[in-house]
């Protein structure tokens, strides 16, 4: 494959929890402007590489480079810096501070004022629910209010390289929907995106590439209508 | 009777919620009881005399008396500052990922060790605050006396309580402290230093504890080494009273703290005057272990 093009490169990384080592060697690259997604069961590692990617949790080998920068060892907040910006699982959004207030947190790393309000602006356009809301404490959303909130959160930091935990977790399919779209318009404007869930058939839908984790291993790897494709995916992941 | 009991647990009062605002805050972010924050109110009202007899000796108070006060507050609140991002870095920090068990016997340990540090370095006689700027002078309302010294107190408190309200709420950093008292690792996750917002946190708490300390040994005339013990504990009283981690029950239950005390002591006898604060502590955590404006506490994963 070479190294054109990638903007993220993880090669070999090992990470362990105490004696349990969750990742056994992952390697995986992220070209710019694509939607990757790294699909898997419960417990393989998917959640585990994205903290890694963040800094949360250190690799105990292995190198991830961000634009042929080496970034492993740093702490997260670091790593934000360097332009990427995570959507956990659950969301996690601050409960009691307002809507405004998470997503001025979100730009935190900015120094821009005038660029900070801009964006503001075209993040409550985009999620008019947001503006609606905004001097309410996000503890009071609905999930799927939240889930909007986190990924806009991420967004106000103009990240490159966005990673999204599991998005469509604990949300009506409607809202599912809705927020596979985002993602979907968010790539089209510009930013690379790699994508976690467990809802495969979703994922591979919006992706260009597909990664399938086993047991803190990547078990398969291809462009993402092949895998839609692929038998064996079919079986496990899509149900048939 | 009334009003004067009023007046005096105010003022009190009022320098139990400044050092309750310190336990609060590094209880909101750490989860930790910094047993230590009392012995830097001591230190800060030992800093206030040290500095008032080092302006005494270079003569400024015959230049102007509040120019004296105004550095030694300075001076105070600058040295206390340092003390806490000290304690922080010394006995916090590297046993942030540690068993929660071991930070508190560190901070126990803390306390004890600025205990000794201090009678050692002043000796264990009291200290008595210059006579020399000792405010003169009260207003007397109704049939209560109100000094000068009282008045500078409160208004000195509510000016610092007001501008702490302010930071955590208004302020870029502010807005960070909540976030990261309210999940820390996500804080990080969007780029916020939280090893430096928790040394803000510490500097801020010991500010206001250092200048309570100042304030306390103008109003008794009076510091020792052990003073911080007593004072430590009915602060913590206080930020338990108005609900642990919450910056505006904390101003609250030092206020109510200061009262109770007072009219206690006035109505009932002097002597139980320590019994009072404790009988409090021991009813909040039986009956409203949250306090009265805390959150429901919930676990965290």
């Amino acid at each position: 494959m070479g190294g054109g093009g990638a903007l993220l490169k993880i090669d070999n990384i090992h990470t362990s929890y105490g004696v349990i080592e969750a990742l056994k060697g992952v390697s995986l690259k992220v070209k710019e402007g694509e939607i990757a997604c790294l699909l898997g069961a419960n417990g393989a590692g998917k959640s585990t590489t994205l903290l890694t990617i963040c800094g949360v949790n250190k690799p105990t080998k292995g190198q991830i480079t961000f634009f042929s920068r080496t970034i492993n060892g740093l702490p997260p907040h670091e790593i934000v810096e360097e332009g990427i910006s995570l959507v956990p699982e659950g969301r996690r959004v601050f409960p009691m501070l307002t809507v405004y207030e998470n997503l001025r947190m979100g730009a935190f790393v900015r120094r821009d004022k005038m660029g900070i309000e801009e964006d503001l602006e075209s993040i409550y356009k985009n999620f008019p629910i947001l503006k609606e809301r905004k001097n309410q404490m996000a503890g009071t959303l609905s999930g799927g209010e939240q889930q909007m909130l986190a990924i806009a959160r991420a967004l106000i930091s103009r990240p490159r390289l966005l990673l999204l935990d599991e998005p469509s977790l604990g949300l009506a399919p409607i809202m599912v929907e809705k927020i596979f779209k985002i993602i979907k318009d968010i790539n089209k404007s510009g930013a690379t995106i790699l994508l976690v869930e467990q809802n495969a058939a979703l994922a591979l839908e919006i992706a260009d590439y597909g990664y399938v984790m086993e047991t803190g291993k990547i078990a398969m790897e291809d462009k993402a209508e092949k895998l839609l494709k692929n038998k064996k995916i079919k079986e496990i992941y899509l149900g048939g | 009777m009334l009003l004067q009991q009023i007046i005096n647990g105010l003022t009190i009062g009022s320098v139990y919620a400044l050092i309750a605002l310190g336990y609060t805050m590094v209880y909101g972010i750490l989860q930790l009881i910094n047993f230590a924050h009392g012995e830097i109110y001591m230190i800060g009202a030992y800093m206030g005399i040290i500095a008032i007899t080092f302006f005494i000796y270079i003569g400024l108070p015959d230049i102007s008396i509040a120019l004296t006060l105004v550095l030694t507050f300075l001076a105070a609140i600058i040295f206390t500052g340092a003390y806490g991002i000290t304690l922080e870095r010394v006995a916090y920090r590297p046993l942030r990922n540690a068993p929660r068990l071991s930070i508190l016997i560190s901070a126990i340990g803390m306390s004890i060790v600025l205990q000794n540090y201090v009678m050692l370095a002043q000796g264990a006689r009291d200290k008595i605050f210059p006579h020399e700027l000792k405010i003169g002078g009260e207003l007397i309302i109704a049939d209560a006396h109100i000094t000068y010294t009282q008045v500078l107190i409160m208004a000195l408190s509510v000016l610092m309580m007001s501008g702490l309200t302010w930071f955590i709420k208004k302020t870029k950093v502010g807005m960070a402290m909540r976030a990261t008292a309210q999940d820390r690792r996500m804080a990080g996750l969007l780029g916020i230093n939280t090893d430096r917002i928790i040394v803000i946190t510490f500097l801020i708490g010991s500010i206001l504890a250092g200048a309570a300390g100042v304030m306390i040994s103008m109003y008794y005339g009076i510091v020792n080494f052990y003073m911080g013990y007593t004072a430590g504990i009915k602060a913590f009283t206080a930020a338990v009273l108005g609900g642990i981690g919450n910056i505006p029950g904390a101003m609250l239950g030092g206020i109510l703290l200061g009262l109770l005390e007072a009219l206690g002591a006035g109505y009932i006898s002097s002597e139980y005057k320590d019994v009072f604060a404790f009988a409090v502590l021991v009813l909040v955590l039986i009956f409203k272990p949250t306090g009265l404006l805390g959150e429901r506490i919930s676990d965290k994963v």
